[in-house]
């Protein structure tokens, strides 16, 4: 669904590369989280995968980025619109509020494609559904709390049935109810065959819904695999990681002789439980 | 030099009761974490420390200075407050000018403004982007910028609203260590925060808010043991305690070391 062959990607007038030789394939229907410190790409990457590099935002690329069938070097973001869709740390980025209701506000992409009113009406109800908003249907999009904002973000992009979904620190102004919401919502979309590429700072939410978590460092990626392996084999501070409170608990209690040191590292609360049980 | 804050209640000019009947102390020297789910009223709270927002009954003093009776640019010289949003807070045209508006506003010398602004750049380490312009940085740049901004003018009380947004685990450490200093310093620290473990492991207080009203507060420990309490603000508690639980220990570990101690107990006593 996403390849990316040997993509380097300078921004106009940049001394460094931002992205620098990145090969990655990802297959449909896999939920793909990028960490890393801010500033080593993440942001970037999304960019690039979502249609906005090199059709946003100009500067050089080299390489091949494929997204959806399309060649996104070569493709106008126009092109694209539906197919590729990109939800921001901040929803209000992307509520348009030229609308009173939520489901008014789902309504108003596919109105711009001119899409046929009897086709409107279920992709808005599957997205309502797959957001868990459609009790709140018939809400202002102003009266929402944050994470019913970053759902109907989320929702307003899948109303176009995308194959992909980028999304780039949604839950970073959110609380952990609002967290949560978000990352349930992209189980559900993960479920109906939707590819999620998330870039995001919360490790212990992660490893448990994510299938594949890579690592970026100075726009290379240095670490690629299931996140609870990856995370569980440590060695990540130095790439500007830090280890989750429930490793570094392991790691404190193996210094200390209290549990044996060949143990694999618990990573998330579930782990822990099973690793300090007596 | 204390907060006091006496039933105070604010009403939104669109309506919407944001606090309703508050009353606290902020004692000199606290750190105080101020949690609960987006709406609780925190933020509101916050910004009538240093008057960007006033009661609508009640009254908040700062020191003795009564918030209805001074005037912002005054209580300025008291209270720093970090914006949530720091886009809200910035305007100068470069990073070193940005930290020495403060300072000089507060009629302190250029010179001193100058260097109180180097020395709040290198604390957030962002010495070495004193010449770019604050919108050509990242967003968790900006946000350690708000902050430096704010270091600068050496008040006497600190309030900082969602510090932890968008860092990663070097921009919480800086954080982390900012806070260890300014208390080492007795300066009040107040923070609004939704990373609980953040609270947990940097703030002796914790005040849980909910619909406009104090659901608890006092020490961390206590507070964050409250398990109903915490429901009820959707507040979950720390990671470690969470796992402390989990495995039946009485008790509640903030930080990891916390809980490796009660690991350590309980191995001494079945061996």
């Amino acid at each position: 669904m996403i390849d990316l062959v040997g993509l380097t990607y300078t921004y106009p007038g940049a001394p460094r590369p931002a992205l620098r030789d990145i090969d990655l394939h990802v297959p449909a229907g896999q939920f793909c989280a990028l960490v890393g410190p801010n500033l080593a790409g993440k942001s970037t990457l999304c960019y690039a995968i979502a249609g906005f590099i090199p059709g946003f935002y100009k500067g050089e690329v080299t390489g091949e980025i494929r997204v959806a069938g399309h060649d996104l070097v070569r493709t106008p973001l126009a092109q694209l619109a539906g197919q590729i869709g990109l939800v921001f740390a901040n929803p209000f980025n992307q509520i348009t509020g030229a609308r009173f209701t939520v489901r008014e506000e789902l309504a108003f992409g596919l109105e711009n494609l001119g899409v046929p009113r009897e086709e409107m009406l279920p992709r808005i109800e599957e997205a309502l559904q797959l957001t868990g908003l459609g009790e709140l249907a018939e809400r202002s999009p102003y009266a929402l709390s944050g994470g019913q904002q970053q759902r109907l973000a989320i929702a307003s992009v899948i109303v176009m049935r995308p194959q992909v979904l980028v999304l780039d620190e949604p839950t970073s102004q959110l609380d952990p109810v609002g967290t949560r919401e978000v990352f349930e919502t992209l189980d559900s979309l993960t479920k109906t065959g939707t590819t999620v590429v998330l870039a995001e700072h919360k490790l212990e939410w992660i490893a448990v819904h994510a299938d594949r978590l890579l690592v970026l460092q100075e726009g290379q990626i240095a670490r690629d695999g299931p996140p609870r392996q990856v995370l569980a084999e440590g060695g990540l501070e130095p790439l500007g990681i830090a280890a989750t409170r429930y490793t570094q608990a392991a790691r404190a209690a193996v210094e200390r002789g209290l549990r044996p040191a060949d143990r694999p590292m618990p990573v998330t609360l579930d782990d822990a439980i099973g690793y300090f049980a007596p | 030099m204390n907060i006091a804050v006496t039933d105070l209640t604010f009403t939104y000019p669109s309506g919407v009761q944001a606090l309703r009947g508050v009353t606290l102390t902020l004692l000199s020297g606290e750190a105080v974490a101020i949690v609960g789910e987006n709406g609780a009223g925190k933020t509101t709270l916050v910004k009538q420390f240093n008057g960007l927002l006033r009661p609508t009954s009640g009254s908040v003093t700062v020191g003795e200075w009564d918030t209805r009776s001074v005037s912002v640019a005054k209580l300025a010289s008291r209270v720093g407050y970090v914006f949530q949003n720091p886009d809200d807070q910035l305007f100068e045209r470069s990073v070193i000018k940005e930290a020495s508006f403060g300072p000089k506003n507060l009629g302190r010398s250029e010179e001193a403004s100058a260097s109180a602004a180097a020395e709040a750049l290198a604390m957030v380490g962002l010495e070495a982007e004193v010449n770019a312009h604050p919108y050509d940085l990242h967003l968790s740049q900006r946000k350690l910028l708000a902050l430096a901004a704010v270091l600068a003018m050496h008040t006497p009380l600190i309030v900082l609203d969602e510090p932890t947004t968008g860092q990663d685990a070097r921009g919480l450490a800086r954080i982390g260590a900012i806070i260890r200093a300014l208390k080492a310093e007795r300066r009040t620290v107040i923070t609004i925060t939704h990373d609980i473990d953040f609270a947990a492991e940097h703030f002796e207080r914790v005040i849980v808010m909910a619909r406009g009203q104090v659901l608890a507060e006092g020490p961390a420990p206590d507070v964050l043991s409250r398990t109903d309490v915490l429901a009820e603000a959707e507040v979950e508690p720390p990671q470690m305690a969470r796992l402390a639980h989990a495995l039946g220990y009485s008790g509640t570990p903030l930080a990891p070391g916390d809980f490796v101690d009660m690991v350590e107990r309980r191995t001494n006593e079945t061996t």
